[in-house]
């Protein structure tokens, strides 16, 4: 399958246009002079430079990121432990409805997350803030880490866990030991996904969040309510930046270990 | 003790912060609105007894959604929504998957990379980013106008058109990857096969591609609608007044007319209404996974 036709070629182009035209745009007019949004006066940085001044964005962002921080190495610990019992773990009472509650905030809309969450926290009498966001953030996030964790877990041979055993490990040390390593990086990118999801959450966290606490996301979504605005196009393409650099850097890791795992295998087959 | 622990904590976490949160919301659909805080009776005590609790438990929040057509005409409206959306998304995407699966076989990882890369960018400026393009003085006008295809600016920001765009363009990585996965693995010597037999490309395309690329095109279609029906972001961003998704209903119930019992029943509705394709899914997932092994 590998002649490509004019029609071919026309949907990738068109296809990858549709995907980053209104991206690209939204850039290009981050460094507009005018504060029309849709009218090219010039190129300038003052928007970059008015958005650092702005401090109810910085503390916003700042909420956001400790917010994403500890969320998503909670999600990643509590979620690895769920994929290790779903997919290694023997038989338990209630192990349907523990799967079924890995698997349904994957589903779920946020809209009827958020409103349960909030009614838990009031219920209880929980006051509503940074914490309450983390709770929040951790469990829907847990679940997307334990389903990128069991799907390695799954493909990966057990035998190398049987044979630390025999060999004298007990289970912890050959989990730590030999299971581990091995799924690194599947509970790094559970991790990465956690915390851009945590980052990214709109819905979730306006419900969790009392009036104590504001997100980066609650604060643009309040501001571009009212419209568009070249602050924001500032702040946007920061942040795609940054997910630009930080895809595009875990990928080559990726390669690389790739290619290195391939080298040190054939350096094995042909000592061995 | 350890294994104990291992299963115990992950599983109360999702117990008190899932499940638990979901009953709560439960009973208050079936409770009153109340004029107190929070905001709804009965309120649980000991003292009352578990009785008299479950007594002054009732339907009238969902007997209210059945009888006021605000509600039905936005669980239907969403479905309208969800639904095209679906279609559209999937006509847009088998394209670039199939070009995708065509491509040298060096330029797919990065093709692939360049389809999942939206994905990790926030959804919120995604759909920010079409503000600028749909509104009457917005790019898409300036250029129809300029090309002189129109004489007046279009009006689609805050209509259901922009709605439409919106949902196409945030959740198409979602139906693009499955289709891509499914053409992929497709063995190209049955199309030749097809070919040779005397099919003409077109009809080797309809017999065979498609239907080989089925289990692709259903598990995209879900990963497009189930999240499209209770989407807030996109109507209440690009949508106007007149767009009605339960979504933005649910949310303007209980942040703006402060109704919690009501905005609880929307969301057990929409739950139940979520079900059939939630199942439908994992069922379509079962069935894939097992032919494959």
């Amino acid at each position: 399958m590998t002649r490509l036709s004019w029609f071919n070629v026309t949907s990738l182009t068109l296809g990858f246009a549709f995907l980053y035209l209104p991206m690209v745009i939204l850039v290009i007019f981050s460094f507009n002079e005018s504060r029309l949004v849709t009218v090219w006066a010039g190129f300038s940085t003052k928007w970059y430079g008015e958005l650092l001044g702005n401090e109810a964005f910085l503390d916003a962002a700042w909420v956001t990121l400790k917010v994403a921080v500890f969320s998503s190495t909670l999600a990643t610990v509590l979620g690895t432990m769920a994929a290790y019992v779903l997919v290694r773990g023997r038989r338990f009472p209630g192990r349907t409805l523990f799967s079924g509650m890995i698997y349904a905030p994957l589903v779920m809309p946020e809209v009827i997350t958020g409103l349960s969450l909030l009614l838990l926290f009031i219920g209880i009498g929980l006051d509503r803030g940074v914490m309450t966001i983390v709770l929040a953030h951790t469990t829907f996030a847990m679940c997307y880490v334990s389903v990128v964790v069991s799907s390695r877990l799954m493909t990966f041979d057990r035998s190398l866990e049987e044979a630390a055993l025999d060999l004298g490990c007990s289970p912890f040390e050959a989990f730590r030991l030999v299971t581990l390593p091995i799924i690194a990086p599947a509970v790094i990118s559970g991790w990465l996904l956690a915390f851009t999801l945590s980052l990214d959450d709109l819905v979730i966290a306006s419900f969790a969040a009392g009036p104590s606490a504001t997100t980066l996301p609650i604060k643009i979504f309040s501001a571009v309510r009212l419209g568009v605005s070249p602050e924001i196009n500032a702040l946007s393409t920061i942040m795609i930046a940054i997910v630009t650099v930080g895809v595009i850097t875990a990928s080559l890791i990726s390669k690389q270990n790739a290619v290195r795992q391939q080298r040190d295998e054939q350096t094995a087959a042909r000592t061995a | 003790m350890r294994r104990f622990a291992l299963i115990a904590v992950p599983y109360i976490w999702l117990l008190a912060l899932f499940l638990v949160p979901f009953l709560i919301v439960f009973k208050i659909s079936l409770s009153d609105i109340a004029l107190a805080r929070p905001p709804y009776m009965p309120q649980f005590s000991w003292a009352d007894g578990v009785w008299d609790f479950l007594s002054q438990l009732d339907l009238e929040n969902f007997t209210f959604l059945a009888s006021d057509d605000l509600y039905w005409k936005a669980y239907l409206s969403s479905l309208k929504i969800a639904l095209t959306s679906t279609v559209i998304t999937l006509f847009v995407a088998y394209p670039i998957a199939y070009g995708m699966a065509r491509a040298p076989q060096e330029w797919r990882p990065t093709l692939m990379m360049l389809v999942i890369l939206p994905f990790w960018t926030s959804f919120l400026i995604r759909v920010y980013s079409w503000m600028g393009i749909l509104s009457n003085e917005g790019f898409l006008n300036q250029f129809l106008l300029g090309i002189g295809a129109i004489s007046e600016p279009l009006t689609i920001l805050n209509t259901n058109s922009a709605v439409y765009i919106g949902i196409v363009y945030t959740y198409l990585p979602f139906m693009i990857l499955p289709i891509y996965a499914a053409l992929d693995r497709l063995d190209a010597s049955l199309i030749e096969a097809a070919e040779d037999l005397g099919c003409s490309r077109l009809q080797a395309f309809w017999l065979v591609t498609i239907p080989l690329s089925k289990n692709g095109i259903i598990a995209g279609s879900f990963l497009v609608f189930i999240p499209a029906l209770g989407e807030f972001v996109i109507p209440s961003l690009l949508g106007g007044s007149g767009t009605l998704m339960i979504g933005k209903v649910l949310w303007e119930e209980f942040f703006n007319n402060r109704d919690w019992p009501v905005a609880s029943a929307v969301a057990v509705v929409l739950l139940l209404i979520l079900i059939i394709p939630i199942v439908l899914f994992q069922r379509n997932q079962q069935k894939q996974s097992e032919e494959e092994s």
